[in-house]
């Protein structure tokens, strides 16, 4: 992270460490179950305590996510959501006012069937910070991760628990962030975590300067304080679209759709560190 | 020709490795143990003596004499991988993949399957070598391939009915990789076909290339010649890798893989993943696709379960491009046609899948001469699809 960065999530994270805590990173699958009310959650989380938003891209074949997500990607793709209509809804979200910085969490194929040129040039123009391709190791990644950083926005690498030694080849030369993959498995809730998280966190820890974050699994407020303590962010995905799932029926109805908003926004406050 | 794949997985543009982090170190140390155990001749050996004692390979490469003469005048030869234990070339694969898992140290094997051809192969290589065997099948599959799950039960296997997607063979592809992520440390995932990512395409056309290989032998016992063209069924693709792969550098030697061109190329409902679909990343690899304008995995169809697939082989896609290869389209009417010339001309059902590859003959072979030799994968036998077929010419569906 260079001094003169102007990457909002690098800005985010500078502030944060100068405050002593970690950063709550909540994500959203978007147009679940519409765009206007993607928008409306946007500013619910900002107003809950979010500091960073990863919005998720819905795919027709989503392999590193569970079935709440899937569920989700399948209602938005029921609604036509694509990956230029999720880079208009963050334009969107920055124009009402959000302040938030955004991570848009895509599979590959869809950006390369945009073509990386024009994908790159739409990022700019939508206010997006960086970039999550689970299915993208770092063996796949060299042109993507060149013109990130042309670009000056964070490829985010992922490590798991078994990356072992592959952990400094992924570390070296990336931006943004490091996210920490808790367990093995897909995303979604759980009660337990890899045997050997905090070796595992500590090790990623050791091998960059980058700020760290871990997600998969995370979803009470006690598991966001645990790993607040040793991480600098921490990402919380399948609780809150559950959460959003569940309040589905309210945020239909004009008399009730407040009162969804409002559940949401309780949620993921009681989550913040 | 230049050896494929790379050190990347990469056959020219295709290929590689999509998948999630958490895969990479499993791959990797896939492709090591599979590297080290083949370059092993006891491995090599465990593997023939159950293909020859286990399976009763070689199959037989054998003369169709009443379908040459019903078509016209060239030679066709229908290479019978239907004979093999289990009723279809899968068994192959599942042997080699299924040894080497035993060699890892594996205990836990995992698979998914389409029609259930795969599936039974890995439930019976599982009970044969005492492993613990979960098989992932799209509802819809469950469905309309019930005596097949039937079976996996009875040789012990557990099967997971896929619930997400389409509920078919994609959806059980994406499922068995998602378990696979959860339980890498103690799972082999046994792949059905040349897909994913690498190393198994790969692998799995290197198990496969047994049907290349004896069908060299036997048409040189008795032609004489090499043939002057091979025609194979491909879904992902598996049974016309092997079969394709051996002859590469026979320039002589054309290839045709006929994919499923469902109820027309031109109506949404089809599998022709060659001949409709363009550049993506699917379960793993970048090959040609099925997708929509924004990169959405499209659904495919066909009247076959086990062609009924938006993706392709990556080393099929490089054949394609670099001209080695020709892919066509045949249709659910065309593939059940030539099922039944087969049934009466040969006294032989063949499997649907197959019977694309037959269609294909019996569309070009009355153009050409005494002196073409042809050679069908003839991959599997149809007793799995009687009831589909009933339920097709009935006009009851066409699933």
């Amino acid at each position: 992270m260079t001094t003169e960065t102007t990457n909002r999530m690098d800005l985010m994270f500078r502030k944060l460490k100068s405050e002593g805590r970690a950063a709550l990173i909540p994500f959203l699958t978007v147009g679940d179950p519409d765009l206007n009310t993607t928008l409306d959650i946007i500013r619910e989380l900002e107003a809950a305590g979010a500091d960073i938003l990863e919005l998720g891209v819905p795919y027709s074949d989503p392999l590193a996510d569970g079935p709440v997500i899937q569920r989700a990607s399948s209602r938005a793709l029921r609604g036509k959501v694509h990956l230029r209509t999720c880079m208009e809804t963050a334009l969107k979200a920055r124009q009402a006012g959000s302040s938030l910085p955004f991570i848009l969490f895509t599979y590959y194929n869809p950006v390369m069937q945009m073509g990386l040129d024009t994908f790159f040039a739409e990022l700019d123009k939508h206010e997006i910070s960086g970039l999550i391709i689970p299915d993208l190791p770092v063996e796949e990644s060299e042109d993507m991760r060149r013109r990130s950083s042309a670009a000056g926005i964070n490829l985010i690498p992922l490590v798991a628990p078994t990356s072992s030694e592959r952990i400094a080849k992924i570390v070296s030369g990336a931006s943004g962030f490091v996210y920490c993959v808790s367990s093995l498995g897909v995303t979604g809730e759980r009660s337990s975590f890899h045997t050997g998280i905090d070796a595992f966190l500590e090790s990623v820890r050791e091998a960059t300067d980058l700020p760290i974050a871990v997600g998969f699994g995370i979803s009470t407020g006690e598991q966001v304080a645990r790993f607040a303590r040793i991480c600098d962010g921490v990402v919380v995905g399948s609780a809150i679209v559950r959460k959003v799932e569940d309040v589905i029926p309210l945020l239909e109805q004009p008399a009730t759709r407040a009162e969804g908003l409002l559940q949401i926004r309780e949620f993921v406050a009681q989550l913040r560190p | 020709m230049i050896q494929v794949p790379d050190q990347h997985g990469r056959f020219g543009s295709f290929g590689g490795r999509f998948v999630p982090e958490t895969l990479m170190n499993a791959l990797i140390g896939l492709e090591e143990a599979y590297r080290t155990f083949s370059a092993d001749p006891a491995f090599q050996e465990e593997i023939d003596y159950l293909l020859k004692q286990y399976s009763g390979r070689e199959t037989p490469l054998y003369y169709a004499e009443r379908l040459s003469k019903h078509l016209g005048e060239a030679k066709v030869y229908l290479k019978r991988e239907d004979l093999n234990h289990t009723g279809a070339h899968k068994i192959n694969n599942a042997i080699g993949q299924g040894i080497l898992a035993k060699k890892m140290g594996k205990t836990k094997v995992i698979a998914e399957t389409g029609a259930g051809q795969h599936g039974v192969a890995t439930a019976t290589v599982a009970a044969l070598l005492g492993m613990e065997c979960k098989v992932f099948m799209g509802e819809e599959d469950t469905r309309r391939q019930a005596l097949n799950v039937f079976r996996m039960k009875l040789l012990g296997a557990e099967v997971i009915p896929v619930t997400s997607g389409s509920r078919t063979l994609k959806d059980a592809g994406n499922e068995a990789l998602r378990y696979w992520v959860s339980n890498v440390d103690d799972t082999f995932y046994i792949l059905g076909s040349a897909v994913g990512p690498h190393p198994y395409p790969m692998m799995v056309r290197n198990f496969q290339r047994i049907i290349g290989d004896e069908t060299r032998r036997q048409i040189l016992e008795a032609e004489g010649r090499l043939p002057d063209l091979l025609v194979a069924a491909v879904g992902g693709g598996s049974n016309a890798i092997g079969m394709f792969y051996p002859f590469m550098e026979d320039e002589s030697v054309g290839m045709i893989g006929v994919e499923a061109a469902g109820k027309g190329v031109d109506t949404p409902f089809h599998a022709a993943t060659m001949s409709k679909g363009t550049h993506g990343v699917f379960q793993g690899s970048m090959s040609y696709l099925l997708q929509d304008e924004y990169g959405q995995v499209t659904e495919a169809h066909s009247i076959s379960a086990g062609l009924d697939y938006p993706g392709v082989g990556p080393e099929h896609s490089y054949l394609k491009d670099i001209e080695r290869a020709k892919y066509v389209p045949i249709t659910d009417a065309e593939a059940l046609d030539a099922l039944k010339l087969l049934c009466v001309t040969e006294g032989i059902i063949p499997a649907l899948e197959s019977a694309h590859a037959i269609a294909q003959v019996v569309k070009i072979a009355p153009a050409l001469s005494k002196d073409d030799i042809i050679v069908i994968c003839l991959s599997g036998r149809g007793d799995k699809d009687v009831e589909s077929i009933m339920a097709y010419t009935q006009g009851e569906g066409n699933q």
